[in-house]
């Protein structure tokens, strides 16, 4: 452990930070243009949080991490506000898979892809769900068959966010088709790169942004030492990967470095107040209401995240709570996306003139307004999960439970 | 709930529950409801005994807190007094006694009010809304004309809580340079109080005539120069405390409806096996901590007096006023026909959700402090 202070932390991190990261342009804050030259940029940058000393600050030492608490790592976030920083890699690389990895993974694995992530060689990305499946995840069909001392993938996989700029993919597939759904999946990294039997799509969203990706594997060969965990036991990895997942959506993770997502494209106007005061319409009560309601939720997502964080950790609540910081989360970015588009008003339509800018990307978030609660499982599952899991509520009837899942119905 | 109790403060709340559970629980307050009675007075004075006027009062007035944090303290009690919808003057002898220990310099000359309100033996109301109005206490309609010693107040207050049961009114009043704060007592010539019945049928509120009403200067609380300041302190303890009764009344009525979740069959199976009901109890769980998240955000906030706390205070009342009536509502729809009964005692957590909804600022009216308050 250090004996350096948090306050003595932040003081170095500041000092780092204008020496070494490039300021943001307030009047041009940093775009991500879904293209691999930003990608580059962002491994750059965390080549440079590397050298710094300053990568994984809750990160265990013996992987390249710096083993301190949140309180330092709430400091780094303070320290480099201002700077640019490669917030891309929180979201799915360090927030979810590494930890997976350090939960599950091989000494060897968390050598190459934990290390190698902090610094700043390895990308990663997640396999999980699929064209048929959607939030009944352990009904996968990809599927991987031992071939002596190799595995060969074949499926498809969807809505792998920014895979085409990862180096692997955390992938989970099929090994027993003779067991009960949960019971025959196994994990496996899937390397990203040309090669025979993968094919990386990427899919254009309502936004025009395209930033998922889907995948195909047809008698794609993977070493032995991709399986993570056991063999038939990648439910299990996969559920602590969800409970990566949904801490980290709802805003909640300890393993991001920095700002915690990245922001969104092109956005000229972040909030409904500024939109608001942008179309002069700061002193309309309507707008006033609508307003102070938006600002309300963003105030209590953070209050809620830091309750419902500090419960789990203290066991007041048990972890599948997490959803709970998901549930929120999705109902803020509702109620956020709604006001814009109230406060924007009849403009909306055909937006153009002045306030073009500011009310397009308004528009373009009403249109993705769903995204937020479906991306990282849906909310159906957020509320399956608090009420079974957390509330204790008993589960549905499933047809597929304790069933062969090679006898269990796949779509008509 | 605040997540940090210290074992100080654990040991306050379960003392407080006790002395709820003991004499005041729900069949007590129904019985007290029949005849018309409001609260105990003996009852509060215990109550008082135990610290629950104390609070906010500063250790050289022989007040004391238990956490250092006066107010986050109260806020355990006020959770009690939600979870029992309780009828007592929690929130208004605090909130008068928050005016009454912000005046600086002034603490001696109040010192034997403190002292009274903070031993129980009286009861003190914030004489702060009129009729017809909305929330609006920087510009009372009520006069207060300086007389050399004395001060004379005419006009109309109401939704004065306890009015009926309270012996001296903290009243706003236009004075001849702005707004002033003036104690008055309930027996004083000129005053008129009578009863209103409101939604709460154990806490009632009243109307408070003010004719020709003379008191001394000494009285007076603060200046006009003070006051806006003051007021806004009171109003910030107010809605803070407010919002930690709710929390404690819409926690115990989701652990009434959870209850029934398991306890009730349909069609051969608890309500709690449904996936389309479990949904419901999901968004009232989450819907739940945020309201107790953004509570203790404010409640803490306006203990320390951070530079934020008025923007987290309306925060918290728009959030907790909305979502607790929308989470009590949906409980009466799970609770089926017998919720809407008097029998039931659903209703009472519903009734005292909704005139906190209502009182010191509607939701909308916060929402609309909130735009005004956002940080640039």
């Amino acid at each position: 452990m250090t004996t350096e202070t948090v306050e003595e932390f932040e003081a170095r991190a500041r000092a780092w930070a204008a020496e070494n990261l490039p300021p943001e342009d307030p009047d041009n804050p940093p775009h991500f243009e879904d293209d691999l030259e930003d990608w580059s940029r962002q491994r750059e940058l965390q080549k440079k949080v590397w050298e710094g000393g300053f990568a994984g600050i809750c990160f265990p030492q013996e992987y390249g991490g710096l083993g301190l608490s949140t309180a330092y790592q709430e400091a780094y976030g303070r320290a480099i506000h201002g700077y640019q920083t490669p917030t891309r890699l929180n979201l799915p690389t360090f927030a979810i898979v590494a930890p997976v990895i350090l939960d599950h993974g091989t000494e060897e694995q968390k050598q190459k892809y934990v290390r190698g992530a902090l610094m700043g060689d390895v990308i990663l990305s997640q396999f999980f769900s699929e064209p048929k499946g959607g939030s009944d995840l352990a009904g996968v069909i990809t599927r991987a068959e031992r071939d002596g001392d190799t595995w060969v993938l074949n499926g498809n996989k969807i809505w792998s966010t920014a895979a085409y700029g990862a180096d692997y993919g955390i992938c989970l597939a099929r090994t027993d088709w003779d067991a009960p759904k949960h019971r025959g999946l196994s994990m496996f990294m899937v390397p990203i790169k040309e090669q025979a039997g993968f094919t990386l799509n990427r899919i254009r969203m309502v936004t025009a942004d395209s930033d998922f990706c889907e995948e195909f594997f047809e008698d794609l060969v993977l070493p032995a030492d991709a399986l993570v965990g056991e063999v038939n036991d990648g439910w299990t990895v996969a559920s602590r990967q969800l409970v990566y997942e949904r801490t980290a959506v709802g805003g909640g993770s300890q393993y991001t470095q920095g700002p915690r997502m990245p922001r969104p494209q092109n956005h000229d106007v972040q909030s409904p107040a500024e939109l608001a005061k942008s179309l002069g319409k700061q002193d309309d009560p309507y707008v006033q209401d609508r307003v102070g309601l938006a600002h309300t939720y963003e105030v209590i997502h953070g209050q809620i995240n830091h309750r419902v964080g500090q419960a789990m950790r203290r066991g007041a609540l048990p972890p599948p709570a997490a959803s709970i910081m998901r549930l929120f989360h999705a109902e803020s970015m509702w109620t956020t996306r709604d006001v814009m588009m109230d406060v924007a008003g009849g403009l909306a339509v055909a937006p153009n003139g002045h306030y073009a800018g500011a009310i397009t990307n308004g528009v373009e978030d009403y249109l993705m307004r769903q995204s937020a609660s479906l991306g990282g499982g849906s909310t159906e599952m957020a509320r399956n999960l608090i009420s079974e899991r957390v509330l204790g509520m008993p589960r549905e009837y499933a047809a597929d439970r304790d069933v062969p899942f090679r006898e269990v119905r796949q779509g008509r | 709930m605040q997540l940090d109790l210290n074992d100080d403060q654990k040991t306050f709340q379960q003392t407080a529950r006790r002395a709820i559970e003991k004499e005041m629980p729900l069949s007590r307050i129904r019985e007290m409801v029949e005849v018309g009675a409001t609260f105990d007075r003996r009852w509060w004075q215990s109550g008082a005994e135990l610290g629950w006027a104390a609070m906010l009062v500063p250790e050289e007035l022989d007040g004391g807190t238990i956490s250092g944090d006066g107010l986050c303290d109260l806020a355990i009690v006020a959770e009690e007094f939600g979870r029992g919808v309780v009828p007592g003057p929690l929130q208004a002898v605090n909130t008068v006694i928050a005016g009454l220990v912000e005046v600086v310099g002034e603490q001696e000359r109040h010192a034997e009010t403190i002292g009274g309100l903070f031993s129980g033996e009286l009861i003190a109301s914030w004489a702060v809304y009129e009729p017809g109005r909305e929330w609006d206490p920087l510009n009372p309609s009520v006069v207060a004309k300086v007389n050399g010693d004395s001060i004379v107040i005419d006009g109309v207050k109401d939704r004065v809580e306890h009015a009926t049961s309270a012996d001296l009114f903290l009243v706003t009043a236009s004075g001849p340079e702005g707004v002033i704060q003036v104690l008055v007592p309930a027996d004083a010539a000129g005053v008129t109080v009578t009863r209103q019945d409101g939604v709460d049928l154990a806490r009632p509120f009243g109307e408070v005539r003010f004719e020709n009403v003379e008191v001394a200067a000494a009285n007076q609380v603060g200046t006009s120069s003070t006051t806006p300041a003051v007021v806004e302190r009171q109003f910030q303890v107010a809605v803070a405390l407010q919002c930690a009764e709710t929390a404690g009344v819409v926690g115990r009525a989701f652990e009434m409806s959870c209850e029934w979740a398991f306890d009730r069959y349909s069609f051969g199976r608890p309500l709690a096996s449904y996936q389309a009901l479990k949904h419901r109890w999901a968004d009232q769980k989450t819907w739940l901590e945020a309201i107790l998240a953004t509570t203790d955000a404010a409640v803490e906030a306006v203990s320390r007096r951070s530079s934020n706390s008025a923007e987290l205070v309306s925060v918290a009342a728009n959030y907790v006023g909305d979502k607790s009536t929308e989470i009590i509502q949906d409980i009466v729809q799970l609770f089926g026909g017998i919720a809407i009964t008097y029998e039931h005692d659903i209703h009472f957590y519903l009734r005292r959700a909704t005139i906190n909804k209502h009182l010191y600022g509607t939701p909308t009216e916060h929402r609309r402090r909130v735009a005004q308050l956002i940080p640039a």
